[in-house]
């Protein structure tokens, strides 16, 4: 438990969780230019996987109260051990193992220093992309947003 | 008594090629990719997902186009599929209220923070079919504005007024049931009711929500709000000591306020039915709020007086692949079970014949005597 809260509050922590949770919705194509990009490449050795499974969905009574299981969505997941020593480790949803793999390749890549800042460029490129998607739904939806306003009435 | 016969082999076989025939159609024709039934027919592919109770679009795209559209066969093959995957774990719930909005409305404040956001929806639509459709030329990207306020629960609005009661909990200590692990037993508490329902058939839920509307087992409600958007999903990892997030889905999610006229121990306040759905889905969602509250018979002491009211009636039945798996098994081979009773009705056809005989010799003899 108190190793828990470490992790929860150490700033490394949540930037790693952060880095995570970009490269669970990183592309395919995205993932391997930003690993061709690498000059120095460590060599990678699989640890866990890469594998598909599920992971039971849940939500919560009301949208707040206690939760429910909602049911499973595929989840691909894989963690590897670079030469240089780091565990990286990768998980998204759907069956797409290489993306995986490549996930857990650049989480234990951002624990190097040497590598980190190419990692964090590709944080980065995911985050702008992602920003740029999510505004444009944004915008879209609000587009569909109702003004009322009252007819005139016609009283004497 | 079952005796084993052997024969059809060749028989199957030839059936199964023919289907492959059928359902790739003709070959002058482009086979239609995943992607395309994802995009083009994502409605299907929600429904699929949300029935089989698994969620990856892609692989219910497949069903669809492996079943040929039969939505029940295609959920039949996906949930079969998803039991040959492990399990890795449950997620932390998801939080609705941080939803990315794609559609939100209510029924019960016209102002409401946020507004009215009608989304992609066919309300509105006159429901004509589109000729123009048919050469599906090119079509205009959305409109776009400014973003507004922050898109506010219609629930918290009530809450802030004790009018409402607050979201559902159970009882101290309970842990969500898991129907997918456990034998179903009744009565059945809310939360297993609730995983139920949501991979529960739409059009029975709906057949259920509209009988409630009809008189059987009125629950008197109003639509507090229908939101569809994409919530994130996060795993916790034990040898991280803290959860990420693997992605996001799109959900459906309903508040029904209901009428509740309080007890002895509580003012009057309203009451809700929750309904949450894989995809897009608002006459799943709808419909599984209407059922939801119905059947919360025990907690406002109401009778049950109406099939939406019986939670045995309605979980038992709610399952499509189950209830297509007992009506459809009765075409396959019953050969030696209707012998029997093939005898059995020959038997009393004859006892019934040699009864007027025997009555009859009865009576002369009682004449007689």
């Amino acid at each position: 438990m108190d190793a828990n809260q470490k992790h929860e509050t150490s700033p490394e922590a949540a930037d790693r969780k952060e880095g995570m949770r970009l490269l669970a919705r990183a592309t395919l194509a995205e993932l391997a230019a930003a690993w061709e990009a690498i000059l120095d490449k460590p060599e990678v050795a699989p640890v866990r996987g890469p594998e598909t499974g599920l992971v039971m969905v849940r939500g919560r009574i009301g949208g707040g109260g206690d939760p429910f299981n909602l049911g499973e969505a595929t989840v691909s997941r894989a963690t590897v051990r670079l030469s240089t020593g780091e565990v990286g480790h990768g998980q998204l949803l759907g069956t797409d193992k290489k993306r995986a793999r490549y996930a857990a390749i650049f989480d234990a890549l951002f624990q190097n220093n040497a590598h980190r800042p190419a990692v964090e460029a590709l944080h980065r490129l995911i985050a702008a992309r992602l920003a740029t998607e999510d505004r444009q739904k944004a915008e879209e939806t609000a587009a569909t947003r109702v003004d009322f306003f009252t007819m005139v009435r016609g009283e004497d | 008594m079952y005796v084993a016969v052997k024969g059809g082999e060749a028989a199957i076989a030839n059936a199964h090629r023919l289907l492959a025939d059928r359902r790739r159609g003709d070959r002058a024709l482009p086979s239609i990719t995943i992607e395309q039934v994802v995009e083009q027919l994502g409605l299907a592919v929600d429904r699929v997902m949300a029935e089989a109770s698994l969620y990856d679009r892609a692989l219910a795209a497949l069903a669809v186009r492996q079943a040929r559209g039969d939505m029940i066969e295609a959920i039949f093959i996906l949930r079969a599929y998803r039991t040959t995957l492990p399990r890795f774990g449950y997620c932390e719930p998801i939080d609705t209220a941080a939803m990315k909005i794609e559609r939100r409305v209510s029924a019960t404040y016209k102002d409401l923070p946020g507004g009215q956001l009608l989304g992609p929806t066919f309300d509105y639509t006159h429901r004509l079919l589109d000729p123009s459709l048919i050469g599906d030329g090119p079509v205009a990207a959305p409109a776009v504005k400014e973003p507004g306020e922050h898109i506010m629960r219609v629930s918290d609005i009530l809450d802030g007024e004790g009018l409402i009661e607050g979201d559902g909990q159970m009882p101290e200590g309970h842990l969500a049931g898991d129907l997918t692990r456990e034998p179903m037993e009744f009565p059945m508490p809310r939360d297993l009711r609730l995983q139920a329902l949501a991979r529960g058939d739409e059009g029975f839920l709906l057949a259920l929500a509209y009988s409630t509307q009809r008189g059987y087992g009125r629950t008197h409600p109003f639509v507090g709000e229908v939101r569809i958007g994409e919530v994130e999903v996060e795993l916790d990892l034990p040898e991280l000591g803290f959860a990420v997030s693997l992605g996001t889905i799109r959900v459906t999610e309903c508040q029904m306020v209901n009428q509740f006229k309080g007890s002895a121990k509580q003012p009057p306040q309203f009451t809700r039915g929750y309904g949450l759905v894989f995809g897009q889905s608002e006459r799943k969602a709808m419909s599984m709020s209407l059922v939801d509250r119905a059947l919360r018979t025990d907690e406002f002491s109401e009778d049950i007086v109406a099939p939406a009211q019986d939670q045995e009636f309605v979980i038992s039945h709610a399952d499509n692949v189950q209830a297509t798996g007992f009506v459809e098994h009765l075409k396959l081979p019953h050969y030696v079970d209707f012998q029997a009773e093939l005898d059995l009705v020959r038997r009393m056809r004859r006892e019934a014949a040699r009864a007027p005989e025997q009555e009859a010799t009865e009576q002369n003899r009682e004449a007689a005597e």
